[in-house]
């Protein structure tokens, strides 16, 4: 038995879009916990929650091709089909860095530098936030859509992509103090260490620039 | 006629399996928008399916009967065989039925319209000779089928940018939409009020001036908007919903405006879908009485009630499940867009429905999700299936005329 009205209604994008990044997310969020656990040299703790965040990469993998599948040539949508199939390759990104964060911190057994350690933890945490924010605004989208992108609701997630910008801006600042830091500890650290912590650092600042990639790609929508 | 108790009984047989089929599919699918965005519940969708439909095929549904009955089929060229008009129309509501029937066990979507209409004009072509069809007629049948999703298209997509414009975009949507819903009730109610009293009341004998049938209009839409304003005052904001979803209570106000497109697209299909089942019944009832092709005769009211009634079993029987399978599907048009596609649709289809244009409903109603879409509506419409369901009829139409022919001569030759 069939309802033509409701086979004619494609599934809604907005819903699998925002559990995409809810996992992406998730993915981030252990992160601190991560650099928390190899500081104290609890390497079984780092192990399990590297699986976790591989775990979360794996979902959120997932996820995004079931979106691609979901989303056929036929579907006639109020914004472009290859704009959302952007967002949520950027969207995957998150998780996917986590992953590679994690992956490398379990590898190499990086610990922080004492030195390091509260900016690191302060630039941790900020680029989490990023993320945190990009979900916000990614869960702004069914309201956009009920609003069709126009009205009172565009300004509601253009303010939130502003913050996003500053957010971003100020993770910059500090991943630049934080290499500068390093660099005045090189010659007290071994070189190979030195060289994976300028790419960790660089990696987390990744998440910040993925976040404001996805408000990039939201405000793409909003301009049509 | 000899066997004029035998006629009378198998056309109320298959007039009421026709119905139950137009209950079991069309019924089901019209009102499944209204319980899937839970704007009522299945309980209440059919008893609103069976108070408006009745009300709609009563009030609004005598020019479509007509059309079926004597429209498409010059009845003059009969002469002295009024047998055949009875073997036709009894063989065609039996292959609309039958179709109707494999159709919705198979998913297909297609139109009662399509396969009545086909099924009238395959046997008249055959059985009589193609000189005994109206072709104009026909042609404008047709042409109807192509218009009328369109025309609903364009009004579903105005009526949306007004909600739009109105309520959505505005700083505080629940305020405005508070404001704005009970006006869209009055307009509702004034429309189809209004093509009622104009183009069907003149069958139950009642006739009004243009004056009277304004104001009654009026009347008609301020009293369903004071009812529909009190239910609506009564929708309180729900914060912890909002905080999820920040038009929840905005959808809630267009959920009862919802109930009341919803009866009105029960009466439109009413006015329409009913119509093309009693229609091939009436025209067996008339002639087996009097033995002769009678144009002047008027709608027995029992014909009606077997279409009624049958409507009620098979949307009890079938349709109740086809509604909650909708009710469980992800996809479904949230209130504030299903009221501007239902309030589109059911004032295209009654006022077809008033010029005696048997349309489809489905098709009107798919034209005006549509033109939502347009209006940048909805999240996404498959274009393949929309394709599809145009596509339908013209399967829909040789299916039914074949059917109708085998059934005709197969009757033919059991009672001639």
């Amino acid at each position: 038995m069939a309802n033509f009205i409701t086979d004619m209604l494609g599934r809604s994008p907005v819903d699998p879009l925002q559990e995409h990044i809810a996992t992406a997310c998730k993915a981030a969020y252990l992160l601190p916990d991560l650099f928390k656990a190899a500081n104290l040299n609890d390497w079984i703790k780092v192990n399990e929650i590297t699986e976790q965040i591989r775990d979360y990469e794996n979902k959120a993998d997932e996820m995004k091709m079931n979106i691609r599948a979901n989303m056929p040539k036929s579907l006639f949508m109020p914004v472009p089909r290859q704009d959302l199939l952007e967002l949520v390759l950027v969207q995957d990104k998150v998780a996917n860095i986590s992953k590679q964060i994690a992956g490398m911190v379990r590898l190499r057994k990086l610990q922080i530098p004492d030195g390091l350690v509260d900016c690191f933890n302060e630039f941790l945490s900020l680029c989490v936030y990023a993320a945190k924010k990009a979900k916000k605004s990614v869960n702004e989208l069914d309201e956009l859509y009920t609003t069709g992108f126009r009205g009172a609701e565009v300004k509601v997630v253009e303010n939130l992509i502003d913050s996003l910008d500053e957010i971003e801006t100020e993770t910059d600042n500090q991943q630049t103090s934080l290499q500068e830091q390093l660099f005045l500890m090189e010659d007290d650290l071994p070189p190979i260490e030195v060289m994976f912590l300028y790419r960790l650092i660089d990696m987390v600042g990744g998440i910040a620039d993925y976040a404001e990639r996805i408000g990039r790609r939201l405000e793409i929508l909003l301009a049509k | 006629m000899e066997y004029q108790i035998t006629y009378i009984v198998l056309a109320a047989i298959f007039g009421g399996f026709m119905a139950w089929g137009i209950g079991a599919n069309d019924v089901a699918n019209a009102m499944a928008t209204s319980v899937g965005s839970k704007a009522i519940t299945i309980k209440q969708a059919i008893i609103i399916a069976a108070i408006f439909e009745f009300a709609g095929a009563v009030l609004a549904g005598g020019e479509v009967t007509s059309t079926i009955r004597k429209g498409i089929i010059d009845t003059n060229s009969l002469g002295g065989n009024p047998e055949l008009l009875v073997y036709g129309m009894l063989a065609s509501l039996l292959a609309a039925g039958i179709w109707l029937l494999l159709a919705s066990k198979r998913g297909w979507p297609v139109s009662t319209t399509h396969s009545i209409v086909g099924a009238v004009v395959g046997f008249a072509a055959v059985g009589i000779g193609t000189e005994a069809i109206h072709w104009s007629k026909v042609t404008d049948i047709v042409l109807s089928w192509i218009i009328t999703p369109m025309i609903a298209g364009v009004i579903a997509y105005m009526i949306f940018q007004s909600v739009h414009h109105l309520i959505l975009k505005q700083e505080d949507p629940l305020q405005k939409a508070k404001r704005y819903v009970p006006a869209y009730m009055f307009v509702t109610a004034f429309i189809l009020t209004l093509v009622t009293i104009k183009k069907g009341l003149k069958h139950v004998g009642l006739d009004f001036t243009d004056m009277q049938a304004y104001a009654l209009a009026a009347i008609c839409g301020v009293i369903v908007a004071l009812i529909g304003g009190f239910f609506v005052s009564k929708v309180k904001p729900n914060p912890k919903k909002e905080k999820r979803f920040h038009f929840y209570t905005v959808e809630r106000v267009f959920a009862v405006l919802m109930v009341i497109t919803a009866s009105g697209l029960a009466f439109a299909h009413g006015s329409n879908d009913v119509a093309n089942a009693v229609g091939p019944v009436a025209a067996v009832i008339s002639t087996a009485k009097s033995g002769i092709i009678a144009a002047e005769s008027s709608l027995e009211s029992w014909v009606l009630l077997v279409g009624a009634v049958g409507i009620v079993i098979g949307l009890a029987t079938y349709g109740v499940r086809v509604i909650r399978t909708v009710g469980q599907k992800i996809t479904h048009l949230t209130p504030s867009r299903g009221f501007a596609a239902e309030l589109a649709a059911s004032s295209t289809i009654v006022v077809a429905s008033g010029t005696g244009m048997p349309i489809s409903t489905t098709q009107t109603l798919v034209g005006a999700v549509l033109g939502v879409g347009m209006a940048r509506g909805l999240t996404a419409i498959d274009l393949k299936v929309v394709r599809n369901i145009f596509a339908s009829w013209v399967v829909t139409i040789p299916a039914g005329a074949g059917l109708s022919i085998i059934f005709f001569f197969l009757l033919r030759a059991l009672f001639g």
